[in-house]
């Protein structure tokens, strides 16, 4: 193949190929042909993988992205092809996830005509991107490009799209493959300020009933071993967010999980008996705080985040550290003294006791007995991805995530779909591990298509399908604050998952009775030919608890079924 | 928060890029904040612009509309200057309806403004007026005893004292 770049694909792809990418998931079409065809005609590295809807796509970058922690590329055509990103790109935006996005595009001196599947990208996305180029010049190409990967993965991550009109990339390339970035306006919050981390220190060493609340910031900044330093020097519990699961190993006898709306009952109660908070990376997401004005009412709040806007967005912190989360905490371990903290950490243990996560093992089959076989059996090792929903919830609270990276879920968005393919771009990003996805059969039903790219490529997915019948996290609030009316949540018409896996040429397997959940996980985690489906046939109607209504205290915890009928929640969703 | 509505004067220097403008805008519609005035114009070098906004809204939305404003990558930086002594001019034209006969009384009111006429007919003249905002106010209000035809204000601009930047 001739290594001679004479025009502005091949320039792309020879720019991503420089940083590193290894994959591309996408779906071609008109405008993008000269860069598909670059794809062939330059030689390079980068696998491509044709997906079979664009969403898929941009949800496998996104679950390559948080697996790996480095960032993936999706190449899509113009209009439609693009469009079908949005969603995708949303979703990564809000978790923060680093991406870059390239579509095609109608020719330059179409563009604002209407032409054959012109949209305008770069207009629709610009509230859900970190950046955006449309490129006007193609020797224009390797700075952005270059400017892009630079953007998408420093400070706090996020997508870029880079919309390439088609003239522009078949254009004829005459410039350096090695320009220099140009963004005098992109500023980088890494130092730390030592005054203020004097100040953390103090407060810490002064406080009785100290709590870490680590989110995703800690995860991006890869902060574990620091963290887990700290917590240990000082004996500090911590409770991690939805994203920050795994950053800290929730079988340590300091992790108190999971907080929040479905966060565990001791988590929650640390949150509101704590006399200090140390908030590394978590932007206080409404589902963990419940009601803004009551949280960590008296107690000191500090939050380290590298975004300077989430200081005093959803909550006014007493101390402000804006910086990488893991040098903040490295500078933070060196003044904080060692510390017992034994009357406040036995106080918890109480807790873990008194409302430990729970479901029964007999009667009809639960999601949290499959999840939590599934944990026992790859002892808390496997990367595990999530849709959105009752079972998402249950994953979070019953798959005990060890490390960091091992655990994909759409938190800021709720993205139903996300989860299936997620765990294809995980498993691109990391052949030798287990991936276990575990799906609502709502959610699945929006991307199960990306069957076909599972099977082609043969990945160790193990697609676990908790199967209700129902658009179950809906159908629970309906029970619970709308007296039981169900309205839109009856999935009728479910197809034969393991049939419909076993025509895309996926091993299947059913799972009904709670006898049979051993075995069946057994010969599945043994299964390595390629992706498998578990489908598993649960109870229709079973509820997540603990349950903070959404816009209530975390005081007003619902640890079991309420007695007594609930008032329709305040909370936004 | 506080709900009152406050007018504050906002400056941005920003790279010279297209999509620049939306996503500033962006950031202001979101939060629910009017733009009531917007100057854009380049800076000296022709790579970045200067913004003008003038907005108005609740001061502890304001706080987080500038760090959102300033977080973006083509914003070198974003500053608020409500009451912070800064420098705010602005320029007004404005056409009255006024015959001859009262014209001499138009004049007096506008050289006391230290207003340029731009325009003279039988029956109308332009007038124009720089100064801080409030001043443009007065003197619409004095004014506004002839006819009014049209009034075209070019919105604050503003600029920091001594060393400060803007
Ligand atoms: C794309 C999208 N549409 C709608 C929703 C609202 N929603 C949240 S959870 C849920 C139910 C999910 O049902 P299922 O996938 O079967 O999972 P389950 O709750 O039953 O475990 C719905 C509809 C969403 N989060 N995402
Ligand atoms: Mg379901």
């Amino acid at each position: 193949m001739p290594n001679k770049i004479e025009e502005g694909g091949q320039a792309l792809i020879k720019c991503l190929e420089s940083e590193g990418v290894e994959y591309i998931f996408g779906y071609s079409g008109g405008a993008a042909i000269p860069i598909f065809d670059a794809l062939v005609t330059t030689e390079n590295n980068i696998e491509f993988v044709l997906v079979r809807h664009e969403q898929g796509a941009v949800h496998m970058a996104d679950g390559y992205a948080r697996a790996t922690g480095k960032p993936a590329v999706v190449l899509v055509t113009s209009g439609p092809g693009a469009t079908n990103t949005l969603t995708g790109i949303m979703t990564a935006h809000m978790d923060s996830v680093p991406m870059i996005v390239v579509s095609g595009q109608a020719v330059s001196w179409m563009l604002g005509k209407d032409a054959f599947q012109e949209a305008d990208i770069f207009g629709i996305t610009m509230p859900v991107v970190k950046h955006s180029y449309l490129v006007k010049e193609t020797n224009d190409i390797p700075r952005i490009t270059r400017e892009a990967f630079h953007i998408a993965t420093t400070g706090r991550p996020g997508p870029v799209l880079i919309d390439i009109p088609k003239d522009v990339s078949a254009g004829p390339f005459t410039g350096d493959l090695r320009a220099e970035m140009d963004l005098p306006g992109y500023r980088l919050n890494t130092d730390v300020d030592n005054d203020v981390i004097l100040r953390i220190s103090e407060a810490v060493a002064k406080a009785k009933r100290p709590l870490i609340l680590a989110g995703h910031g800690a995860m991006i900044a890869q902060a574990d071993d620091v963290l887990m330093a700290l917590a240990e020097k000082a004996n500090i519990p911590v409770t991690s967010t939805l994203l920050g699961k795994g950053i800290f190993p929730e079988s340590h006898r300091l992790s108190l999980g999971m907080l929040g709306m479905h966060g565990t009952a001791y988590a929650n109660k640390a949150v509101c008996e704590c006399d200090l908070i140390l908030n590394v990376g978590s932007r206080f997401d409404d589902r963990i705080l419940g009601q803004p004005d009551s949280f960590c009412q008296d107690a000191t709040i500090v939050h380290i985040d590298i975004d300077a806007a989430e200081v005093g967005k959803m909550i006014q912190p007493q101390i402000a550290c804006v910086a990488d989360a893991k040098m903040a905490l490295e500078e933070l371990i060196k003044h904080v003294p060692v510390m017992e903290h034994t009357a406040w950490n036995k106080h918890l243990d109480g807790y873990k006791k008194a409302y430990p996560l729970k479901f029964k093992r007999q009667g009809g089959l639960k999601m949290q007995h499959v999840i939590d076989e599934f944990y026992k059996q790859t002892e808390g090792r496997a990367c595990v991805s999530t849709d959105v929903g009752q079972h998402q919830m249950w994953a979070a609270q019953f798959y005990k995530n060890e490390s960091r990276y091992d655990w994909l879920s759409s938190g800021g968005a709720g993205t139903m779909g996300f989860g299936f393919p997620a765990s294809i771009g995980a498993a691109f990003g990391r052949r030798d591990d287990i991936h276990i996805c575990f799906v609502g059969d709502g959610g699945f039903q929006m991307t199960f298509f990306e069957l076909a790219t599972v099977a082609i490529h043969k990945l160790p997915v193990k697609i676990v399908v908790l199967n209700n019948h129902y658009l179950g996290m809906v159908r629970q609030w309906q029970e619970l604050f709308y007296d039981d009316r169900m309205s839109g949540v009856d999935l009728e018409g479910n197809p034969d998952f393991v049939k419909l896996a076993e025509s895309f040429g996926v091993k299947g397997f059913n799972l009904r009775r709670p006898g049979d959940v051993k075995r069946v996980v057994e010969t599945a985690l043994a299964y390595n030919e390629g992706p498998c489906l578990i489908n598993c046939e649960v109870e229709k109607t079973d509820n997540v608890y603990p349950m903070v209504p959404a816009g209530a205290a975390l005081e007003a915890m619902l640890v079991e079924a309420p007695t007594q009928k609930m008032a329709k929640p305040t909370g936004s969703t | 928060m506080s709900m009152e509505k406050e007018i504050h004067t906002v400056s941005v220097y920003v790279s010279n890029k297209p999509g620049a403008l939306a996503r500033i805008a962006q950031v202001f519609s979101r939060r629910g904040y009017n733009i009531e005035s917007l100057v854009v114009s380049p800076a000296f070098d022709g790579h970045f612009s200067r913004m003008t906004i003038g907005c108005s809204g609740s001061a502890d939305g304001l706080d987080q509309i500038i760090k959102q404003v300033d977080k973006l990558v083509d914003v070198l930086r974003c500053i608020d200057h409500t009451n912070d002594g800064s420098v705010v001019k602005e320029m007004g034209l404005i056409k009255l309806e006024v015959s001859s006969d009262a014209r001499s009384e138009a004049l007096q009111i506008a050289e006391h403004y230290g207003c340029k006429t731009i325009d003279l007919t039988d029956q109308s003249m332009i007038i124009q007026v720089v100064g801080n905002p409030d001043k443009i106010d007065a003197l619409e209000k004095m004014i506004g005893k002839f006819r009014i035809v049209e009034l075209v204000r070019t919105g604050k601009v503003v600029m920091s004292r001594g060393n400060e930047c803007t």
